[in-house]
């Protein structure tokens, strides 16, 4: 019977193809959504975790967690030095580790900072060590397959975030360990002492400050007379020592100092609540779609069952029963909306990785077009149910037709 | 010896109008018989009675001295495995090529459709395997009836009106073609028409109606 559903189906391709064509549409389009949307949650998860606060210059909140946790976005700017040292001093605070950005290597973001950073996604060294002096990198792994630097290895980073800033010639950097993937962010970064960063740009690091600087060491580097451009980092990643802290600093911060300190937490819920609007709607639309899919089928064997009631009772008078014959109109429901499932999906992953191969920042906030969700079976249920039902009255049709009746019409 | 096909007293009205009352018939197997008779006189209600697509207000028929499964299970199993029909414009599944139509009846009725080749060489149908059914004219759609009902090499083989729609030639073809490949199936034939031709073929004959 599956023969005959297909030579149905074949028959009037054109039909058959249109609706498929919709299901397809509409399936590939809520899967899309909901690849991006689940995957883009458990990475903004995953990269925040182990940050409570970023502390950074004023400017957009948002903007502050995009560039210095998720590294997607342009940093709002500096701060001092000092800010990083009053921080660790704090008994509320049980890290806070610097990050200098701004700069780049084939698409690799650098980012200037102390060992501890790895502590924040757990990162660990695969090959080599960790950075030691200045002019040291470390690898993630993504930033060691782009950029196919391996341990030795030399460069010159790029001002900017993109890939048409000047290169500062005069510090190499050298590779000296490749880290572990971790699944996080960490995996895209080139990770060096902040002097590196500050060596870049010209900028003398005061001479106290070392990566596990003190509340003093950078008190003697804030009064440092010397002229010209001034150390400072783009933002310190602050985690909690107790709740206290948690009600306590982001406040004090906010309303004492020139720094903004903006929870990782907070603005991912607010970006996610922007989009969620939007997201719902273009999951009703889709939905919208998928469904006008499934009419067309509802449609379509609807008028075949009329068309085609000879056939059925052919297939009767050959003995097939009431059963078979009105199965095979199902089956073509369903074979039309399985068909329209599998290559809707199929169609979602493809257009994800056709994405992330076109949109930087698609790859770079780390959507895996191969990755698979089980809401996928989800949808693949719900229409292949749906297709079910559009079926159902074209097939009871079919199973309750009088045969006598129309064989006394058809011959 | 039971006959292949015993009809006894039936009785089938549509509504308050008679079609048939106390109709007999016995036939014996590889019988071929003619049921002739003018529009009305019940001559596919008699076929449709036969197949059991239709149930009898009284009276019974017997298929090897077996009565007709009351169930419509049971007689789809027996259109299945022991009865085809023929029909003058219902010919073949119209999605299906020749050959997957001959296919489909031979795995419904669950014998081999390993004879599908020989039985359309026979019909003068090797040509036309893969044709659709539009693709077919008249004739050639009439013996591919009769292929789709033979494949399956039924006890009893029913016709109603096999040719009334063909013209002289293909009458012709047709009936002889039908009377020699039942013959060479051991099918038992029962042919309902109002076509006289098809008496150059058919001896045995039966009167209904007025």
């Amino acid at each position: 019977m599956i023969r005959l559903a297909l030579a149905y189906l074949k028959d009037r391709a054109l039909v058959t193809g249109f609706s498929i064509a919709l299901i397809a549409l509409g399936v590939s389009s809520l899967a899309v959504l909901l690849l991006v949307t689940n995957q883009l949650e458990q990475r903004f998860a995953r990269d925040s975790a182990g940050i409570d606060l970023v502390v950074g210059a004023k400017g957009s909140p948002l903007q502050l967690i995009l560039s210095s946790v998720y590294h997607v976005d342009t940093p709002t700017g500096n701060v001092p030095l000092g800010s990083l040292a009053l921080l660790r001093g704090d008994p509320g605070v049980e890290r806070a580790v610097p990050v200098a950005l701004g700069d780049s290597f084939m698409g690799a973001r650098l980012v200037g900072t102390s060992p501890d950073f790895l502590l924040i996604h757990g990162a660990e060294i695969a090959t080599g060590r960790m950075f030691v002096a200045t002019g040291e990198v470390v690898l993630g792994a993504d930033a060691a397959r782009r950029t196919r630097l391996g341990l030795g290895g030399t460069f010159t980073g790029t001002h900017g975030v993109g890939d048409d800033g000047s290169a500062h010639d005069r510090s190499p950097l050298v590779v000296v360990g490749l880290l572990k993937p971790t699944g996080t962010v960490t995996d895209r970064l080139i990770l060096t002492p902040v002097e590196s960063i500050w060596q870049m740009h010209g900028i003398a690091p005061p001479e106290a400050f070392h990566s596990e600087t003190t509340h003093k060491d950078v008190e003697h580097a804030i009064l440092d007379p010397r002229d010209g451009p001034q150390a400072e980092i783009t933002a310190i990643l602050v985690k909690y020592r107790n709740a206290m802290a948690a009600m306590r600093l982001p406040g004090a911060i906010n309303r004492e100092t020139a720094l903004q300190a903006a929870s990782p937490a907070v603005e991912t819920a607010r970006l996610l609540t922007l989009f969620g609007a939007a997201l719902d709607g273009a999951r009703l639309f889709a939905w919208l779609v998928a469904i006008t899919g499934l009419m067309s089928v509802f449609v379509v064997l609807l008028s075949a069952a009329t068309v085609r009631e000879g056939d059925m009772a052919l297939l009767r008078v050959m003995g097939a029963t009431r059963a078979q014959a009105a199965g095979t109109v199902l089956l073509e429901g369903l074979l039309i909306a399985g068909a329209g499932t599998v290559l809707g999906l199929a169609a979602a992953h493809l257009l994800l990785a056709l994405g992330a191969s076109t949109f930087p920042t698609l790859a770079a906030v780390g959507v895996g077009p191969w990755l698979f969700h089980p809401g996928e079976i989800a949808i693949a249920a719900a229409v292949l149910g749906l297709g079910a039902l559009a079926s159902l009255m074209p097939a009871a049709r079919v199973y309750r037709t009088d045969l006598a009746e129309t064989l006394a019409r058809a011959t | 010896m039971s006959p292949l096909l015993a009809i006894e007293d039936l009785h089938f009205a549509r509504g308050e109008r008679p079609i048939l009352s106390g109709f007999n018939l016995r036939q014996a197997h590889g019988e071929h018989r003619l049921l002739l008779g003018p529009s009305g006189s019940g001559k596919s209600t008699l076929i449709n009675l036969v197949a059991g697509l239709l149930t009898p207000d009284s009276g019974r028929v017997l298929l090897n001295g077996s009565p007709m499964p009351a169930d419509a299970k049971g007689r789809d199993a027996l259109r299945r495995r022991d009865v085809s029909i023929i029909f003058q414009s219902l010919r073949l599944v119209s999605a299906l090529s020749l050959q997957a139509n001959l296919t489909l009846a031979a795995r419904l009725s669950g014998k081999p459709a390993d004879g599908i080749p020989a039985l359309l060489n026979r019909l003068g149908l090797q040509a036309r395997a893969q044709a659709m059914p539009r693709e077919l004219s008249q004739g050639e759609a009439q013996r591919a009836a009769i292929a789709r009902a033979l494949i399956t090499r039924p006890a009893l083989l029913l016709a109603d009106e096999p040719t009334s729609a063909l013209d002289d030639r293909n009458a012709d073809l047709v009936g002889q073609l039908l009377v020699e490949a039942a013959a060479e199936a051991g099918s038992t034939l029962l042919v309902a028409t109002h076509d006289a031709r098809l008496k150059a073929h058919i001896q045995g004959a039966l009167r209904l109606g007025a």
